[in-house]
């Protein structure tokens, strides 16, 4: 039997083959309504582990900002900073802070939130070994040099700063004075970590526990992660629903697409080829509010071409020749408001946003673009290129669009022209290694709601990003100054008269200011965004 | 025929060094994925060195090859930038990829080779010529112009079908993602199977068979059907590799969290162990698919011997 031998072999190499499969299946059911409402939202994978310290992007920090609550919380709806876990965060010299805790915060096992859980949170977080990417938001702390030398190994484990005095208040010492220190309390890799955190990683990591409004029920990685509404939860931001229903979706166009089609509730990044047909589809269910995201261009300062004396006056020239009206209008659907100064409009004229401080600098007018940079020395080279990623964003549409804006204002076809870079890691490369020789897209979400997170790390010397490597030691002084200044105000003055001198040198070209967009069906309603363009999940209703 | 088997499993080994090898090198010409951990910042230098450490990046390549090489013998893929070992990234994705290939494969089975059969027997008849036009429109438009109009057609406008495949995507909710991934080899399928048929209608052995006095369905089953799908089956074969790497745009349209959405995120991140990890799985599923394929051969075509 030739046949049965052949059929055999091939048997074989298909169970060969096959040998990787298993089978995956089962159904979870959500339902009800009312406060115990299941809110399902979309969401993507988180690019690093799920820790408080290891968070920098939007699809981690909408966990974060559920299931953690740190000394301060940043209002929802006004960006200000209000204590959460503070009692009170007191200091004479803007260098020795006193932070007490309120009485009866625990985390959602049961374990007491003492001054002890922020310290070895703090300490976790700023050690060199934990490889944490958000840690050098320790870096004021007394002794972090210590515990994260910028080479070698560290020499200690826990920052001498970090003082526990008893279970209910600590002492934090600064490295240098910083007045609105407090302020930045609000940021998640503040949070404070229980002792499972420490005990027992591979197992907090599968399923987080904090001491937010949720807790974690399920978690899939990658896939979905069930929240549930904490009832013991003892803050007043307690969650209006039964719970939240992450699912981590492959593309925002599918994910709006679900929605439309009444299988989701809430798509917090509405896709840009979807923006026209927005308001016919969701009608008011979508909402557009302004977000702390500023998207800038930067310049090369390590290239001799950029960085002349009258150079100032091209930079100039190139903000005026965008025409940042119709660009936000057609390309965004005004989903971004041109830019009037370096900050954002979240901050609000008390936080420092002033609304006429690039003036003249960023209106269009192509007559007077074209004779500033002639008075400037002409473009480097005569062209010019504007480098971004082309892997996320729809950035090409609009950088053609600031390409061909200049262009015709120089009535010269070949001026700018835009260079696309295959993948983010690959651009943040180029950047990080000083390898642009244009201006670059530069955007920044800030961090917390201060002025001072718009500018000390996009312009101060050698700052994190300060990708353009542009320096003025006036800017620096008055950095530093504002910083040392104890009374917000006054503080808030100085750093707009530093941020006069980035206007006067156009150190970076503001383009517009970034919205959150999000859509939702008729389930749910109060919903809305924060200044960080994440949605104030624990306010949602289901109907 | 176990001597051939053997032989041809043993070429597979070079063949997989040199792919991984060629797969390795390129992913590390995309550059160094470091850079983009930080967001919009430079990592402070302390940190960057502890996370090339982690992966391993501080090593020269050569040596980092070697390294992953000795791991992916103890069946250790690495971990992916999130933390996640990327063996699970594969536990959780390939079942789904290979459920959805088995969908498209059915699907261009069945239909793809009755449409042949019934094209290539009525040569020039007009369903001869409609199926014509028809694949040849499918094989025009691309896929995801077919995903996404399905999409919207079946899931938003007639609600018959969830527009968003769940997690865990079920065999029920795999239909419709793997007809389209199947409709252009489908098309293709088509349009081999007529041609194929229709050829060897004329053919030598089905005029004996048919003067045998053999029953029409017989002699169409039995000798014309399996004579014609050599072709086909290398076709289908090789396309066994193609869908379940290939499905990129497909998954992504269906939010299918399988193969193609994984290397997606991998490349997109450079994420080099995940792509290096999927990519050798798949070199592997490919090099098994044509050793099936070569093996059919001779179950389809007893001239065909192996030894």
């Amino acid at each position: 039997m030739r046949g049965a031998t052949h059929a055999r072999w091939v048997a074989c190499a298909l169970v060969v083959a096959l040998a990787a499969t298993a089978c995956g299946g089962g159904d979870s059911d959500t339902g009800g309504g009312g406060s115990d409402g299941i809110v399902t939202s979309s969401w993507g994978d988180p690019q690093n582990p799920l820790e408080p310290a290891n968070t920098n992007e939007v699809q981690g920090g909408k966990v974060l900002d559920m299931i953690f609550r740190g000394l301060k919380r940043y209002n929802p709806e006004t960006g200000a900073a209000e204590d959460m876990l503070a009692e009170s965060i007191e200091t004479d010299d803007s260098i020795n802070f006193t932070i007490t805790l309120k009485d009866g915060w625990t985390f959602s096992n049961g374990e007491a939130v003492t001054a002890q859980s922020f310290v070895d949170a703090w300490n976790y977080g700023a050690y060199l070994e934990n490889n944490q990417r958000n840690a050098f938001f320790f870096s004021d702390i007394a002794g972090y040099d210590d515990v994260h030398p910028e080479e070698g190994q560290p020499t200690a484990e826990t920052m001498s700063g970090l003082k526990v005095v008893d279970d209910t208040s600590f002492t934090v010492q600064l490295s240098a004075q910083f007045s609105t220190w407090p302020d930045t309390l609000g940021y998640a890799a503040f949070a404070p970590l229980p002792q499972a955190f420490f005990d027992d990683h591979d197992a907090w990591l599968a399923k987080p526990v904090g001491n937010g409004p949720y807790a974690v029920d399920s978690y899939q990685r990658g896939s979905k992660m069930s929240l549930r509404r904490w009832d013991d939860y003892p803050g007043d931001d307690k969650a209006q629903n039964g719970g939240i229903d992450l699912n981590v979706y492959t593309d925002n166009t599918t994910a709006y697409t679900d929605l439309t089609a009444g299988n989701l509730d809430l798509v917090d990044d509405i896709p840009a080829s979807q923006l026209a047909n927005v308001e016919a589809d969701l009608g008011d269910r979508y909402i557009n509010t302004p977000a702390g995201i500023i998207q800038t261009l930067a310049f090369p300062y390590y290239d001799p071409a950029w960085n002349t004396p009258d150079s100032d006056k091209v930079r100039k020239g190139i903000s005026r020749a965008i025409n940042r009206d119709q660009i936000t209008e057609t390309i965004f659907q005004n989903t971004r408001t041109p830019a009037k100064d370096w900050t954002s409009p979240v901050l609000g004229e008390e936080g420092g946003y002033r609304d006429n401080l690039c003036g003249e600098f960023c209106e269009y007018d192509p007559n007077a673009a074209k004779s500033l940079i002639e008075e400037g020395g002409g473009l480097p080279g005569g062209r010019m290129t504007i480098s971004y990623n082309a892997d996320t964003g729809s950035h090409k549409e609009w950088v053609d669009a600031v390409c061909n804006s200049i262009n015709n204002a120089l009535d010269n076809e070949q001026a700018c022209v835009g260079n696309p870079i295959g993948t983010f890691a690959d651009f943040r490369n180029q950047i990080t290694q000083s390898r642009m020789t244009g201006p670059f897209r530069a955007g920044w979400q800030m961090d917390y709601p201060l002025i001072q997170n718009f500018l000390e790390p996009l312009y101060y010397t050698n700052a994190s990003s300060n990708d353009g490597k542009w320096s003025n030691e006036q800017f620096d002084e008055l950095v530093d100054q504002a910083n040392a200044e104890s009374d917000m105000a006054t503080a808030v003055d100085t750093f707009i008269q530093a941020e006069e001198i980035v206007r006067d040198d156009m150190a970076a070209v503001p383009l517009w200011y970034q919205n959150g967009s999000a859509g939702y069906s008729q389930r749910i309603s109060n919903v809305k965004l924060n200044p960080f363009s994440v949605p104030v999940y624990n306010e949602i209703t289901v109907n | 025929m176990g001597r051939y088997v053997i032989r041809r499993l043993l070429q597979m080994v070079p063949v997989f060094f040199g792919a991984t090898l060629l797969i390795f090198l390129m992913v590390n010409v995309m550059g160094d994925p470091i850079a983009g951990l930080c967001g919009e910042r430079a990592c402070d230098p302390a940190t960057e060195a502890q996370l090339r450490q982690e992966f391993g990046l501080d090593k020269p390549l050569w040596q980092q090859y070697l390294t992953y090489m000795g791991n992916l013998f103890t069946g250790d893929f690495g971990t992916a930038f999130n933390g996640q070992p990327v063996i699970d990234l594969m536990a959780d994705a390939f079942p789904i990829t290979i459920r959805l290939t088995l969908v498209a494969i059915v699907f261009e089975i069945i239909i793809g080779i009755s449409l042949g059969v019934v094209t290539g027997l009525r040569r020039g008849r007009p369903v001869d010529t409609s199926v014509l036009v028809l694949t040849l429109v499918v094989i025009s438009v691309p896929t995801f112009v077919t995903g996404l109009l399905a999409q919207l057609l079946f899931g938003v406008k007639w609600d018959l079908i969830r527009p968003a495949v769940s997690p865990e995507a079920p065999l029920d909710e795999l239909i419709l993602p793997g007809l389209v991934l199947a409709s252009v080899s489908l098309a293709y399928v088509t349009r081999l199977t007529r041609t194929s048929i229709a050829e060897n209608t004329r053919s030598d052995y089905v005029r004996t068979a048919k003067a045998k006095g053999l029953p029409r369905r017989r002699v169409i089953s039995r000798h014309l059907l399996r004579n014609s799908l050599i072709p086909v089956v290398t076709f289908i074969g090789t396309d066994i590799g193609a869908l379940m790497g290939g499905a990129i745009v497909t998954e992504r349209i269906f939010n299918i969290h399988g193969v193609g959405y994984q290397l997606y995120q991998g490349i997109v991140r450079q994420s080099s162990q995940t792509v290096v990890g999927f990519v050798t799985v798949l070199v592997l599923v490919f090099l098994l698919a044509n050793l099936l394929v070569d093996l059919l051969y001779a179950v389809l075509d007893p001239r065909i011997r192996y030894a």
